[in-house]
């Protein structure tokens, strides 16, 4: 028994030396791909840093003059970027509200014996697995007045959907709400099946309400997965860009990303844009955190 | 709950079936429309009422992929009979294929824009997934200093919306060369697939077991060898799971595409919606190549169904 524990040791350890150390490997394994992230993440975003105190436009040779606070005083006090980060707000919360209600509905639904249950669940993926700037080009046909097949089907005549300043903003949520709905349903799903059966079966013996059940059993138990979803699609939402530029141009559904795409690769307003882009990364930044803890929480509960 | 079952409850089972239905048909409805448009001649494309049971044609996607001009005049029978059924489709049109001074047929810009994406997605894929496999067994089995701070930071870089990203990015690559080139778009996409390859990686790495390796050393193996012949091949569930994220982020991305490139590096998620332009467009034609663009990562999600309906709910519980 000695001697073989001895021979193994000595065997593994001539191998470790004919090998690399556990320390270098695990050196190599992580540092280079820390310093890329670095390199690529990190770098862009001090460089851009140092271009938000100047006025530097990218599309001239004339060199960059450093302007201190100026471009940040002017963009805080400009209302119509305030009205760019409304739009955005409203826009996050009609598209993520709605992914919820109908994300979590579908899941409920799925969430028994069902024929055909893994197919239908596949199928339903499908939308978010999609390129946003592609399908939103294609619903841009769905949605066309005369001859749109939702108007169509809907009985809805000649209704505007892109062309109307009021009705803009929500048809690129209903559209996000599409492709982002089984998102939500697949992390609810996860939820609900992770909810032991036996607490059922003790409510049903109690002979609790399908409310009661609902809302004192299943509700809770989901929840944390159901706010991860929640941090998520917010996320996501905040930086929508391709499906809101390529479904409309109308300025009521200018989310705060086309407006900092229009000033730093329209308008050339380098500079500033940098200024806007460190004011909106704040703010993502904010609310995370504040999601993450609000997680923290209900996940103790 | 199905050991005891009253009828209302069989009756509420049946809704729920119906509904379940119904969903789904109008999920897939939209990606039914752009199927079907996809195969329509041209004037049934923007009919009311809606146009459900025609002829299927291929015409769409020999337009789509060839340059056509209006035709002055309409072909003679010779021309007509002596051409490629591919181009009589175009005839039928009113259009003609635009030839070069040698008579080779002039291609139109998609299928290059096809090409671009499919190497920058798939060369993307590659490096993000080996190097988060590499770093996700670093951090799952070796003691590393700060290790949640540097897995937050790793996940932060995702948080960023792009634009915000793009702006240095774009001086940067302008600076060095980098604008409208494959390499710049796959550093670009393979820096934003990492951090998401690193996380569900770790997921994957966590639930094998230490012992396999441990068993491993003790025959001989060095703690590379363990690595590539024990560790690797039970992580390749995860690692196809990861491979299918990350190379649908790619494929789909539009928003760097847009700002890095113009031309010679362009994929098709910026290019399939510039052809729209100002006059009618031939929506045909657009659903031909928004179908073909689709087409592969609607085989790969239900190829690998399973491994994704485990992926996703993995990486997610963890985060």
């Amino acid at each position: 028994m000695a001697t073989t524990m001895i021979t193994t040791l000595d065997r593994s350890s001539r191998a470790a030396a004919r090998g690399l150390s556990d320390i270098s490997i695990r050196n190599l394994f992580i540092i280079p791909t820390v310093l890329f992230l670095i390199v690529f993440n990190i770098f862009p975003l001090i460089y851009s840093l140092g271009y938000s105190f100047t006025d530097f436009r990218a599309s001239t040779n004339a060199p960059a003059n450093f302007v201190g606070l100026q471009n940040y005083r002017d963009l805080l006090n400009d209302p119509f970027v305030w009205n760019n980060f409304a739009i955005t707000a409203k826009y996050v919360i009609v598209s993520v509200a709605g992914q919820l209600f109908v994300g979590f509905g579908v899941a409920m639904l799925l969430n028994r014996d069902i024929p055909l249950k893994g197919l239908l669940t596949t199928l339903l993926l499908l939308p978010m697995m999609l390129s946003m700037a592609v399908v939103g080009l294609f619903w841009k046909l769905l949605y066309d007045p005369s001859w749109g097949v939702i108007n169509y089907f809907l009985g809805l005549g000649n209704f505007e959907w892109l062309a109307d300043p009021k009705m803009a903003l929500y048809a690129v949520a209903l559209t996000d709400i599409w492709m982002w709905s089984p998102f939500v349903m697949l992390l609810s799903l996860a939820g609900l099946s992770a909810v032991p059966k036996h607490l059922y079966e003790a409510a049903a013996i109690d002979r609790a309400g399908p409310f009661y059940t609902f809302f004192r059993i299943t509700l809770p138990l989901v929840a944390p997965i159901l706010m991860i979803a929640v941090i998520f699609r917010t996320m996501e939402a905040f930086k929508t860009f391709d499906l809101a530029y390529i479904l409309t141009s109308q300025p009521t559904a200018e989310l705060i990303s086309i407006r900092l795409y229009k000033m730093a690769f329209q308008e050339w307003q380098t500079g500033r844009s940098c200024a806007l882009a460190y004011i909106v990364l704040i703010m993502v930044l904010a609310i995370t955190n504040i999601y993450v803890k609000y997680l923290n929480k209900v996940k103790e509960r | 709950m199905a050991a005891v079952r009253t009828s209302s409850e069989i009756g509420l089972n049946r809704v729920a079936i119906v509904a379940v239905l119904v969903v789904t048909i109008i999920f897939l409805a939209p990606i039914y429309w752009i199927a079907s448009t996809a195969f329509k001649p041209r004037n049934l494309a923007t009919t009311i009422p809606p146009t459900v049971v025609f002829q299927p044609e291929i015409s769409p996607f020999v337009k789509l992929f060839t340059k056509r001009s209006q035709m002055r005049s309409p072909p003679t029978p010779e021309e007509y009979a002596a051409a490629p059924w591919w181009e009589r489709v175009v005839f039928d049109g009113g259009e003609k294929i635009v030839r070069d001074g040698k008579g080779q047929v002039q291609w139109s810009g998609y299928p290059s824009r096809f090409l671009n994406s499919l190497i920058i997605a798939i060369t993307s894929t590659v490096l993000a997934v080996g190097m988060g496999t590499f770093t996700a067994y670093g951090f799952s089995r070796f003691k590393v200093k700060g290790e949640a701070d540097l897995l937050f930071f790793i996940l932060s870089t995702r948080m960023l919306p792009p634009v915000v990203v793009a702006i240095p990015m774009f001086l940067m690559y302008r600076a060095v060369g980098l604008n409208d080139s494959h390499i710049g778009l796959i550093i670009l996409y393979t820096a934003f697939n990492l951090s998401f390859s690193v996380w569900l990686m770790k997921g994957f790495m966590d639930e094998i077991p230490k012992e396999y390796e441990e068993a491993a050393l003790v025959d001989g193996y060095t703690r590379m060898e363990a690595f590539f012949k024990i560790v690797l091949p039970e992580a390749a569930t995860g690692i196809a799971a990861t491979a299918v994220f990350c190379f649908i982020t790619a494929w789909n991305e539009y928003a760097f595409a847009l700002i890095m490139t113009n031309r010679r590096a362009q994929t098709a998620p910026p290019f399939i919606p510039s052809q729209v332009g100002s006059g009618l467009p031939d929506w045909t034609v657009i659903a031909a190549g928004t179908f073909l663009f689709l087409l592969p990562v609607a085989i790969f999600t239900f190829l690998l169904r399973n491994h994704l309906l485990r992926g996703m709910s993995f990486g997610a519980i963890r985060k």
